[in-house]
């Protein structure tokens, strides 16, 4: 029914704004998988897409559909803008992948970005940020930070993403606790603010006393805030939802990539079937104020960080063992991209059984 | 006890909203009209409870702010299918489409704002009672309400007269007015007494369960409260059971998920939806019973033939 009632939405939305473009602009067309206003996810795209719209100027139309649901409906949506004369549309979901991919063969002449995917085509190029940088830091924190020497980790789907978030942060917490544990609760959910705070308040109830997200509302912030406890902000600085519980919060920056990949696309050097995936030294991502913790844990996190941007640290790094004690990376070893990039497996110390 | 204490009291939290809004629609199905609006009511009663608190600094001001908000988006939907005869599947669904818009646009400003939470009103002596007293006794006032709004429509429906009124013309609108019955303006009544427990329970979530405003933030809850009151067979302590056993199951299955054992968390996640409506199909498998508790007008637009 929900769905039903989004895609009329979508449909409506999509038709008032394409009719009400100006014809000789380039247009660059943006979809996003929640509320522009959602003080996460979505948000840092909508400000990477205002932007973008400020350093390009008069020269160019960008136009944003917030509230698509992934799936085929998202397909709808994502046509409507081929058909409406976007020239680039960029798919901010990992969900959007597959519809991307299924538009984007109906329109060879329309240039595709698609966020967090994996799979490209002539017209689709993929681009992502290397979050685990972020997350590498904020688990070194939590390492530093937690007591119980056990934090929550609420999750949203079982995608590499997010898998790769989790061992992320768990790896950088056994950096400097090496008995770290970390629980995991999926919501399976991007967005329901109230679920989140349930979740975050369940892994309370069961002794965490840190706990971080990858789930998109302010919700589980909140949470910490009232029980006392530290937590940290997702894809955007939610410091005024905790104000004493924000350590601090990985930062998306997409402006400056959208800026350059519609200016490519205006000028035709823009490339289809590439994959960028950029990170802390590029300023995609960025910390936000490290607040609310002693100053030699500051210390040691701002090392952490210009350790990654210089290159001297590579977040996965050996010794790595998997879930089940097997070695997944030697001493020194450093993981490739590829198996990054499509995770499916947890490092030990996880007290979850992965969904497949 | 301390952390049992803090389970329940999670759950609490998270069936108030659900009943709070099940019981007002159970009132308006048992008139004969089906407001598929509860979604869009609830999430307005969200975004005006929340600016309301905002501006004026007081949660209470917006919790009435709310309850006001949501009764006016059901009188809209009044005017449309009991005026007009307008369809009531289609009108229902549309207020849900422009009550997501519509608080999208209202709480734009709002987003971000730092919520001002409704606090626990402790009733004294009772909250003191060892184990159950905090529980039962020291919660916000939303909770207590939603008690008492449960065993309300109990009593009012099959109590008094004006229920039987009710329930009347829900089962037959045409006999209703043929006794002299005024059943548009009961049906008035009732869509509104919906409208603004849908913005109560919409209020609960913006300033108690998450003190904030976001787009979208009541997430389908008022389809499940809508769900609720056909499986608990439009009978109010029935749909008390539901919305509790729909919190237990939610917050039980993010404890089992948190304690590691090892069951797949989609089948956690689908849990809550499964056991609520297999537990409150099996005690409504009396039939008869169920039919006789079936709204016979249910959806059907009465136009008064004189």
């Amino acid at each position: 029914m929900r769905k039903i009632v989004f895609a009329l939405a979508a449909t409506l939305a999509v038709t008032a704004v394409t009719s009400a473009l100006a014809e000789d602009k380039y247009k660059a067309c943006f979809i996003y998988v929640g509320s522009k206003t959602d003080g996460g996810w979505t948000q840092a795209h909508e400000v990477g897409r205002e932007y973008a719209q400020e350093k390009l100027g008069d020269k160019v139309e960008t136009v944003a559909l917030e509230n698509v649901p992934e799936g085929p409906d998202a397909e709808r949506a994502i046509e409507r803008f081929a058909r409406s004369g976007c020239g680039i549309i960029f798919t901010t979901s990992f969900g959007f992948m597959d519809p991307t991919l299924a538009v984007a063969a109906k329109f060879p002449d329309v240039k595709f970005e698609h966020a967090t995917g994996y799979k490209t085509a002539p017209n689709v190029t993929t681009y992502n940020s290397r979050f685990y940088e972020g997350r590498y830091i904020i688990g070194q924190i939590a390492g530093k930070m937690s007591k119980t020497g056990v934090a929550g980790y609420i999750a949203s789907f079982p995608i590499p993403e997010v898998v790769m978030g989790i061992n992320g942060f768990l790896h950088g917490a056994r950096s400097v606790n090496p008995d770290f544990k970390l629980k995991v609760v999926w919501v399976n959910s991007w967005f329901d603010a109230g679920k989140e705070a349930d979740a975050a308040k369940a892994l309370i109830d069961q002794g965490v006393d840190i706990i971080t997200q990858h789930t998109d509302s302010t919700g589980p912030m909140q949470v910490a805030e009232e029980r006392g406890i530290k937590a940290f902000g997702q894809a955007f600085d939610q410091i005024k939802a905790g104000p004493t519980a924000q350590l601090t919060a990985i930062e998306d920056t997409w402006g400056p990539y959208y800026e350059k990949q519609i200016a490519a696309a205006m000028d035709g050097t823009w490339k289809g079937g590439q994959s960028s995936w950029d990170g802390l030294k590029d300023g995609i991502l960025s910390m936000a104020p490290y607040t609310n913790m002693p100053d030699d844990v500051k210390a040691m996190a701002e090392a952490t960080e210009a350790a990654i941007i210089d290159g001297s640290l590579h977040p996965f790094t050996g010794p790595i063992n998997k879930q089940d004690g097997s070695v997944w990376l030697k001493e020194g070893e450093v993981s490739d991209d590829g198996t990054l990039l499509g995770m499916n497996f947890y490092i030990e110390g996880v007290d979850d059984k992965l969904p497949q | 006890m301390d952390i049992a204490q803090n389970i329940l009291l999670t759950i609490m939290t998270a069936a108030t909203p659900l009943l709070i809004a099940a019981i007002g629609e159970l009132v308006v199905e048992r008139s004969g009209v089906l407001n598929l609006g509860v979604e869009g009511m609830m999430v307005i009663g969200a975004v005006c409870g929340f600016a309301a608190t905002i501006l004026s600094g007081s949660p209470w001001i917006g919790m009435l702010a709310a309850i006001v908000a949501g009764a006016v988006a059901s009188l809209l939907f009044g005017v449309l299918t009991l005026s007009l005869a307008a369809n009531q599947v289609a009108t229902g669904l549309s207020l849900t489409l422009l009550g997501l818009g519509l608080s999208g646009m209202i709480g734009e400003s709002f987003v971000g704002s730092a919520g001002i939470k409704l606090a626990s009103l402790d009733i004294p002596v009772l909250s003191d009672i060892p184990l159950i007293g905090r529980l039962i006794f020291g919660q916000d006032p939303i909770f207590y309400m939603s008690l008492i709004l449960t065993g309300g429509v109990a009593w009012f429906l099959f109590r008094t007269r004006a229920g039987l009124t009710l329930r009347a013309i829900g089962d037959n609108h045409a006999s209703a007015h043929a006794l002299g019955i005024n059943v548009l303006k009961i049906r008035y009544l009732a869509v509104m007494f919906g409208g603004a427990c849908a913005g109560l329970a919409g209020a609960h979530l913006s300033l108690v369960y998450t003190p904030q405003w976001v787009e979208n933030m009541t997430a389908g809850r008022g389809w499940i409260a809508l769900a609720l009151v056909v499986f608990a067979s439009w009978r109010p302590w029935r749909v008390l059971g539901g919305a509790y056993l729909f919190g237990a199951v939610s917050i039980g299955q993010l404890h089992a998920q948190a304690l590691g054992i090892g069951i797949p968390s989609q089948f956690l996640s689908a849990l809550p939806y499964v056991a609520t409506i297999v537990v409150l199909v099996i005690i409504s498998r009396d039939r008869r019973l169920t039919l006789m508790n079936t709204p016979a007008s249910l959806g059907q637009a009465f136009v008064p033939d004189r």
